[in-house]
């Protein structure tokens, strides 16, 4: 079996997406697609049930936070093919103040715990999460801390001033 | 002559056929040489500990010869290494089943203050949600560090009045720690 190349695995999710898929990037020969929150599943589960593409690991979902954004909140799937392989990228930008998406772990159970880091680090709702609630960070705590809202240090702090340090 | 170092005899009277010095000083001589740790290691502090508990710095010469991982019997709680704000009601809970007397050395930059770690996930430092006696510098610290740590508290411990844990003051710092007499946490 020939080794599935991007361009192959491109023109098949055109076919499929027709303009619901678009190509970004490829940096490193990792090819990166772009998709809606409403297209999201389907992409995921075709490239998972494709008799031929067989991209049956979900490596990874994590966000990105683009302040400058409009649509500030990226979230982003690796996929992984062992039968190939081959990895592809798929990002979805959702609007920051709301950022809602149909949940994954309808196609992968292993998503379930990957989706809880997000939503805990970068706030994403996914609906239709059986137990969408913090995996790391305590319990309690109101803010996600990855978004880049925050200043790094805590402007009020006195302990670690530089003159403690005979600097 | 044995060449065994013993402790010196506390400073008192000595007689014919009798020394007389105060409780104080004859129980603290018992509880410096006798503190038996209780090591809480979440870190690279801990694996310096470890050698620190090793046959080349032998912290068992401090009577330190038991060391468990309980909070059962043991009076010095050595806490090694970063204490996220998550782990932090899991130090306090164990701090709360020590029996007093008990003592807490925050051993490193992380433990003492936060070391490195200045960010949201991580405690500055173990002295906001328990009272420590001694603070050992260092990432990570020597094991001679560690050594030193220990005997500046066998100092402090020397030296403490057999009155100290019922007293007032005691009872005012540790409710500023929101630790209660019953072991509640309110």
């Amino acid at each position: 079996m020939a080794k599935l190349d991007n361009q192959v695995l491109l023109e098949r999710l055109e076919q499929r997406f027709a303009e619901h898929v678009q190509k970004t990037d490829e940096p490193f020969g990792l090819l990166s697609v772009e998709t809606s929150k409403e297209y999201i599943i389907e992409v995921l589960k075709y490239l998972k049930t494709d008799k031929e593409l067989q991209f049956i690991y979900l490596t990874d979902i994590t966000a990105v936070h683009y302040p400058s954004q409009e649509l500030s909140i990226a979230v982003v799937y690796h996929v992984h093919s062992l039968i190939h392989n081959v990895r592809i990228r798929i990002k979805v930008f959702l609007n920051g103040d709301k950022p809602e998406i149909p949940t994954a772990t309808t196609v992968w159970n292993g998503a379930n715990w990957m989706e809880r880091e997000t939503y805990d680090f970068f706030g994403v709702i996914f609906v239709g999460h059986p137990d969408l609630r913090r995996i790391l960070n305590v319990d309690d705590m109101e803010v996600f801390p990855m978004r880049k809202e925050y200043p790094l240090e805590d402007p009020n702090k006195v302990d670690k001033k530089e003159f403690f340090f005979g600097r | 002559m044995s060449d065994i170092k013993l402790a010196p005899a506390p400073p008192g009277v000595t007689g014919s056929g009798f020394f007389a010095t105060t409780l104080d000083k004859a129980v603290g001589l018992a509880r410096a040489n006798s503190l038996w740790p209780l090591p809480f290691a979440t870190s690279c502090c801990g694996i310096e500990f470890m050698a620190t508990m090793g046959s080349t710095y032998d912290l068992a010469r401090f009577g330190a010869e038991r060391p468990s991982f309980s909070p059962r019997q043991s009076d010095m709680l050595l806490v090694m290494g970063t204490i996220a704000k998550k782990m932090g009601p899991v130090l306090k809970q164990v701090y709360i089943q020590m029996a007093e007397p008990r003592w807490v050395i925050a051993v490193g930059a992380c433990a003492s203050s936060g070391g490195i770690f200045d960010t949201y996930s991580v405690l500055q430092g173990i002295d906001e949600i328990i009272p420590v006696d001694v603070y050992v510098p260092g990432c990570p610290p020597r094991p001679e560090a560690i050594l030193d740590g220990v005997m500046r508290l066998q100092d402090i411990v020397k030296t403490e009045s057999v009155r100290r844990r019922e007293s007032e003051e005691y009872r005012k710092l540790l409710e500023s720690y929101e630790i209660h007499k019953d072991g509640e946490i309110r």
